[in-house]
């Protein structure tokens, strides 16, 4: 089946033959791949997605690659899970979780676009894969390069957590430690795509990258049984997942696999100390202003992100919103989710649950409408986050009457 | 003032290839007139209708976004580099 156009220019239309370029020579507007969705219509079908692996590979007929799939073949098909506890604690009537800490194998949702970057790599003959990274993106490059054999070079800011860092290394690439914030460390990552031929992810091979995103979409609809939620609300970083999240929708729409739905309104969550996606919606104007990120929330903490303009136009078109959230209410969220669901999650994930919580607080978003809350990565990886709050455990002697003496104390500690 | 102007590949069709031009100006703007005066067509591919930098362009002095410092009206002294980067996805 003939799907894919190339590329094609979001901004002027204009169009490029499928190849590892990024930006339009004429107006610098990003590239992305151009579908045949008549060629898709009738062929990609509920039951035909059913058909498929329990990965996002179900739906690689709605992802732009034409070979096989080379690396990262259990990506995906992450849990939607009821979150009943949350729920109650937010006085809401319906809220889901997707969650994305347990995405096989480096535990965030960048596997999903890595394994369609990487993937692409080997198609057009590239031998080595690079990336700059705020943490989740540098170990799934890592990851998927081993397993696809191939050299990588990974660019981080100097100051990133230990966790993201060991995460990484484990893999054995070449890590470039950069002293400097994410957004530089994406300029330089520029100027490097420039100069060496190199498959990075995020900067040439960005219009297949992003593409992955929309299996997280994909999934939240089809787990939900064919539905749309009331509400989705992600944490963003350049802005991509939003805005592809968004794009999974209107493909499935676009396919008749939902028709005659409830429109779906998306919210975005960003950290208050680099919030600059949320401040354009509570500005409502469409002009980033880039800011110097200082945050706990290390994985979000783009100051100048590329998706910035797009995000906004998603929140804005869908009649959601956005939320910022302090390095406080990030750890609040955090407990709040391992609290009520039992699940643990990083610091984005804990700006997501805030935010949640905020819009729902501020009603807008309605407490008897469905909630979906993107948790897109592991709390095992930033456990730093945590350590000031988690302190309270109790140190014994091994007898039993040092236990009763304890559980006495406690006893008596505890109201 | 010779600046150093850093061309990103896009652009590098107008250049004729070159990677790194030297440019006149005491100011961004001026130095975006120099680039057009030496390879005509560059204002048009940095610049919208209105005169505004595209929205998927940001210009570099010395590697700070010239949002942080004055924008367009940025000053510039002998050596300094300029960076035309194309904007980039992450995370
Ligand atoms: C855990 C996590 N969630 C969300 C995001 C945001 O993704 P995007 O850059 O597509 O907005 C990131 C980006 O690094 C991330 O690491
Ligand atoms: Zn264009």
């Amino acid at each position: 089946m003939e799907k894919l156009n190339g590329l094609r220019c979001r901004e002027c239309g204009r169009h490029y033959p499928a190849a590892p370029v990024h930006v339009c020579e004429f107006c610098f507007g990003p590239l992305e791949v151009d579908y045949r969705y008549d060629a898709l219509r009738g062929v990609v079908t509920r039951e035909s997605i059913a058909a498929g692996p329990p990965s996002m590979w179900r739906y690689k007929d709605l992802l732009p690659i034409d070979g096989d799939i080379a690396v990262g073949h259990h990506v995906g098909f992450t849990p939607l899970i009821r979150a009943r506890n949350l729920a109650d604690e937010l006085g809401c009537r319906e809220v889901w979780v997707k969650n994305d800490s347990v995405c096989h194998p480096s535990w965030s949702f960048k596997d999903r676009v890595v394994a369609v970057a990487v993937t692409k790599a080997l198609e057009f003959g590239f031998d080595t894969v690079a990336c700059a990274s705020t943490g989740n993106l540098a170990n799934s490059v890592a990851a998927h390069a081993a397993e696809g054999r191939l050299k990588s070079y990974i660019f981080i800011p100097a100051d990133l957590e230990q966790g993201k860092v060991i995460a990484t290394l484990v893999y054995s690439p070449t890590l470039v430690a950069v002293h400097g914030t994410y957004d530089e460390v994406n300029r330089l990552c520029s100027e490097i795509a420039d100069k060496y031929r190199w498959a990075f992810v995020n900067v040439n091979f960005r219009p297949y990258y992003s593409e992955g995103s929309k299996s997280y979409g994909f999934e939240i609809i089809e787990q939900l049984g064919w539905r749309t939620p009331a509400h989705i609300i992600v944490p963003c970083a350049g802005g991509s997942l939003i805005t592809k999240i968004w794009k999974a929708i209107k493909e499935l729409t676009l396919l008749g696999l939902i028709e005659g739905q409830r429109g779906t309104k998306m919210h975005a969550a960003q950290a208050l100390g680099c919030g600059p996606i949320v401040t354009m919606i509570k500005n409502d104007t469409d002009v980033l202003v880039p800011v110097r990120p200082n945050t706990i929330a290390k994985s979000l903490a783009i100051g100048n992100p590329a998706d910035g303009y797009y995000a906004y136009k998603v929140t804005k078109e869908s009649g959601g919103s956005g939320e910022h959230a302090t390095d406080e209410e990030i750890v609040e969220g955090m407990l709040l989710l391992a609290r009520t669901e039992g699940i643990f999650t990083e610091t984005a994930g804990g700006v997501t649950v805030a935010a949640a919580k905020k819009l729902i607080e501020r009603g807008v978003i309605p407490r008897d409408e469905s909630i979906v809350i993107c948790i897109t990565g592991n709390g095992l990886k930033t456990p730093d986050a945590l350590q000031d709050r988690l302190d309270a455990h109790v140190k014994i002697n091994p007898s039993l009457s040092a236990f009763d003496r304890a559980l006495a104390d406690l006893k008596s500690q505890t109201p | 003032m010779p600046v150093l102007v850093r061309i990103p590949t896009p652009l590098r069709t107008l250049t004729k290839g070159n990677a790194e031009i030297q440019a006149k100006g005491a100011t961004i703007d001026s130095v975006v007139d120099d680039l057009e005066r030496q390879f005509p067509g560059l204002k048009e591919r940095l610049l919208d209708e209105t005169g505004e930098l595209r929205r998927f362009i940001n210009i570099y002095v010395n590697q700070e976004d010239i949002r942080f410092l004055q924008a367009k009206k940025t000053t510039l002294k002998d050596g300094d580099e300029v960076s035309i980067v194309p904007a980039i996805a992450g995370g």
